[in-house]
This record gives C-alpha cells, sequence and structure tokens, in this order.
C-alpha cells in the first residue's frame, strides 16, 4: 500500500507540477502581449534580435537546407527512378520544402541557436539580479527582454524559412540535374506543374507560429530560471527541448488547420 | 525632520510563515539609515516593500508622501524613478560597459541629447571616482569595487529622492569597504540639499556604525531597536550586544 501510494504521490505531484508550469507559461504569455502593446515600443532592441535571430542564422540553416535539399533528390531519385518518373523529383523536394522540411527544420536550428541563447541571457540576467535592476528603474522586463525576442523570432522564422526553400531547392537541382542526371527542361517543366504558391504560404505562416513560440518558450524558460549557474544551465536546457518538441507536436496542428483554408 | 517613508502596522506572510510582523516606523528623510540583521530576519522584504516590489499582507506603507496602496501597476513603476539602488553584487548589464550602464536610465528616461548625456555620465563616474581607463570596460573586467562605484553612479543617475543600498560592503576587502562607505556618506552630503534619503540593509555592523544617523535591528521580521547609532552602541538588548561583539 506504502509502495502504490509513493508512485500516486509522485505522479500526482508531477501533473499537478506540469499544471502550474502550463498556468505560469500562460501567465507569461499574457504579460508578452500585454507589455508588447504598451509603449515605449523599443525598435532598436528589435533589430538587434533581428540580427542575432535572422542574419547570425543564415549561415548554419544555408549549410542545412542545401544538404537538406540534396539528400532528400536522391532518396526522391532512388524510389521513383524504378518507375522511369524520375522527373517529379523536383517537384516533390519543392512542395516538401516549402510545406515541411523548411519550416521545421528552421525551426528546429533556430530553437537550438537561438531558444537556448534566449534562455542563458534571460537566466544568468535574473541570477545576477539585472531584472530587479530593471524593476527598480521601472522598466518591465517582459517588455524589455521578452517582447523584442518574441517578435525578433516571429518575424526571423520566415525569412530563414524562404532562405531555407531557396537553398534547398539549389541542393535539389544540383543533385537531381547535375550529379543524378534528370532533365533539366523537364525538371523546371515539372516543378511548375505542381509546385503553387498557396505550398509556399503555408511553409511562411507555419514559420512565424514557430518563431513565435521558439521565442516565448526561450524567453519563459530565462525568467523562470532560479539556482545560480546550475539553474541557467537547466534552464537552457529545457529552452531547447521545449522549443524542439514544441515546433514538431504543433507542425501538426498549424498543418491541419493550414490545408484547410489554403 | 520629516518623514520619507512611514511603516503602519504592516505584516507580510507567505503561506504560514510570516516574515514581517506589525512593523511600524518612520525613515527620516536626508538621513542615513541603516536595517542591521541575521540571515532571514525579514529586511531584503522590507526593502521590497519600501520599492513597492512586493505588497503587504496588512498595513500601508506612506511612501515619500504617497500612499503605495494607491498606485497600479503602471503608478509603481513611474514611482519607483524616485528611488535608486545599489545592489549586493551592482548588477550591472554585463553587455554594455561601464560608461553605457551609467548612461542608460539617461537614455531610457530622459529625452537629453547625447552631448548632454556624455557629461552628465562624464560627472557621474567623476563623483564616484571610477579612473577615466576603466570608463569603458565591461563589468567582467572591473574589480567588486570598481563596480559598486559604477552601480552608484548608475543609480544616482537620475536624481533618485531615496537610495537602497543593499549589502555594500558584502565580499569587499577592508579597503574597498572603506572607499565604498566613505563613498555613500560622501554621496548624501553632496544631495544634503536634496535631502537625500539613504537606506541600508547590511550584516557589517563596524560599517554601519561608522556611517550611519540611525540603526533598525530586525529579528523574525519584527523591529528589536531602532535608534541613533549612539544609542545603539549602548543598548542592553541580549541580542544586539551580540551582534555589536561578532
Amino acid at each position: 500500500m506504502t509502495f502504490l501510494q509513493t508512485y500516486v504521490e509522485a505522479f500526482g505531484a508531477y501533473i499537478l507540477g506540469g499544471l502550474s508550469g502550463l498556468g505560469r507559461f500562460t501567465q507569461f504569455t499574457g504579460k508578452v502581449f500585454f507589455w508588447g502593446a504598451k509603449p515605449p515600443f523599443r525598435v532598436r532592441l528589435l533589430i538587434e534580435q533581428l540580427f542575432f535571430i535572422g542574419n547570425k542564422s543564415l549561415f548554419i540553416v544555408g549549410l542545412t537546407s542545401l544538404f537538406s535539399g540534396m539528400v532528400f533528390a536522391l532518396q526522391m531519385y532512388l524510389g521513383v527512378s524504378a518507375i522511369n518518373m524520375d522527373s517529379i523529383v523536383g517537384p516533390i523536394v519543392a512542395i516538401s520544402l516549402a510545406k515541411e522540411l523548411a519550416p521545421v527544420f528552421a525551426g528546429l536550428v533556430v530553437a537550438g541557436r537561438c531558444g537556448s541563447a534566449m534562455a542563458a541571457q534571460i537566466g544568468s540576467m535574473k541570477v545576477t539580479e539585472q531584472l530587479d535592476a530593471l524593476e527598480v528603474m521601472g522598466i518591465n522586463p517582459h517588455q524589455y527582454l521578452a517582447v523584442p525576442r518574441v517578435l525578433g523570432a516571429t518575424l526571423s522564422m520566415p525569412m530563414l524559412c524562404a532562405v531555407f526553400m531557396l537553398v534547398g531547392n539549389f541542393g535539389s537541382w544540383l543533385t537531381g540535374v547535375h550529379i543524378l542526371g534528370i532533365d533539366e527542361v523537364m525538371y523546371f517543366q515539372k516543378l511548375s506543374d505542381f509546385m503553387r504558391l498557396g505550398h509556399v504560404a503555408e511553409g511562411l505562416i507555419k514559420a512565424g507560429c514557430f518563431g513565435f513560440l521558439i521565442g516565448l518558450i526561450g524567453s519563459y524558460h530565462g525568467f523562470e530560471v532560479s539556482g545560480g549557474a546550475e539553474g541557467v544551465g537547466r534552464g537552457t536546457n529545457l529552452a531547447v527541448v521545449w522549443g524542439m518538441v514544441t515546433v514538431l507536436v504543433s507542425d501538426y496542428f498549424i498543418s491541419s488547420f493550414l490545408t484547410k483554408i489554403l | 525632520m520629516t518623514d520619507a517613508i512611514i511603516f503602519k502596522n504592516v505584516t507580510k506572510r507567505y503561506g504560514t510563515a510570516t516574515v514581517l510582523n506589525n512593523l511600524s516606523f518612520s525613515i527620516k528623510e536626508g538621513k542615513i539609515t541603516t536595517i542591521l540583521g541575521f540571515s532571514g530576519a525579514g529586511k531584503s522584504t522590507l526593502m521590497k516593500h519600501i520599492l513597492g516590489l512586493t505588497i503587504p499582507t496588512e498595513g500601508q506603507i506612506t511612501s515619500l508622501g504617497v500612499n503605495m496602496n494607491d498606485l497600479d501597476e503602471l503608478g509603481l513603476r513611474e514611482f519607483r524613478r524616485n528611488f535608486g539602488m545599489v545592489f549586493q553584487y551592482a548588477a550591472l548589464f554585463d553587455n554594455l560597459t561601464a560608461y553605457e550602464n551609467v548612461a542608460f536610465p539617461l537614455r531610457e528616461f530622459t529625452k537629453l541629447k547625447d552631448a548632454k548625456i556624455r557629461e552628465k555620465v562624464d560627472d557621474l563616474l567623476e563623483a564616484v571616482e571610477l579612473v577615466p581607463e576603466s570608463w569603458h570596460r565591461l563589468p567582467s573586467e572591473l574589480s567588486g569595487g570598481m563596480r559598486k562605484r559604477v552601480g552608484l553612479a548608475r543609480a544616482l543617475a537620475l536624481e533618485p529622492r531615496v537610495m537602497l543600498y543593499d549589502e555594500p560592503t558584502s565580499g569587499l576587502d577592508p579597503i574597498s569597504t572603506q572607499v565604498v562607505c566613505d563613498l555613500i556618506v560622501d554621496t548624501a552630503k553632496r544631495n544634503a540639499d536634496k535631502k537625500l534619503t539613504s537606506l541600508i540593509i547590511s550584516h557589517d555592523v563596524r560599517a554601519s556604525l561608522r556611517i550611519s544617523d540611525f540603526i533598525m535591528f530586525l529579528e523574525r521580521g519584527s523591529i528589536v531597536e531602532y535608534c541613533t547609532v549612539e544609542e545603539f552602541r549602548e543598548s542592553n538588548n541580549p541580542t544586539i550586544r551580540r551582534f555589536l561583539e561578532l
């Protein structure tokens, strides 16, 4: 009985902890919206975040997208060449990139690179009383730190996603046409036959949603840090894990919604 | 002598724990008051109440003539600009140089032109006697004493009416402790015409006795003694005698 009771209690505490965390996250989201709508609007901080999340992620996003496009083209070719359909490699890769691969992969890269940095920056500011210093000066830390990060990630992600699509398709073309020998005219002909603007729009909207979630999660875990350097490490870890999991989980729900309206 | 801060029957409870127990006192304007006490006595909670970062469970706080219960979130943020605070470890923004840290509140809250801000920051950093070679260094490149000076300059930038010092001598060597104590006294003297009120939270009994006008001793959320430094030295309270002998 005691053994069972211990496990039931531990399970209950786990559920309650999760619900309490969800409540705090909801409150945090509310604060970001509330303070985001209030002046002053610190454009300089937003530009700094756009530079950090967007510009500084370009290389890693470019590299990831090039090889993703190349390997996807290779795998598709191996599959469809058996039924003499190798010319549809281009549109398959392009549509996959636009609808799924570009927003999700760019999201994972940004969650890993920027979500962790957001949690670490805000978390280390918290443990060294810099957030208290902002409060005492009469500056809301959510407005000063979280709002530019969330907005920066939301605006940067569609741009990174567009770069991902472009470079990924370049990789696909490179592998398909120049390495595997698919006819270039057919490649582009099929591409224009099957590709729609809606596919690209779906990817870009999704990327914006992922950016918003990554910015929120990264900032939230920074604000939740407690207990010194170890706490900062834990917060950073949680920001990456939850950022990536949220991208993958929310992908299904956002896709279900977007396919109905686009 | 007018009162800068008045606590009237202030109690703060967290769950079943009473952190501040029915406190009633006033802090004199233009004077240096130190709140002494062992760890967990409620000193930091008291400071948070003064800044409006925490709301009392019961009672009323009047600060600079304003009933803090009447202020909403935005009103409190405006109101906090009357306070300057020097944190235990200075709490400088680590991505900004010493100079930029001091300029930060001026850029955020004033419409001063860059030239005027530069002039003001120069004056502040000179007043806290920070050597000019350190002005453009990051906080990580400064010693503990230097960081405290920058923290003091930043706190003074908006010409506050009340200066709060949280453990100002904690973690400093005896010479730096002396320098920081002198800076606190000099700051109070320099701003005597503006009736700058200084409130210090500390464990450092020797430094507190040297620089304060009044001393409040807190124990488990209650005031054990609140008197002038001379009276404090003569106190017969066994807890205070024990604290003085440390």
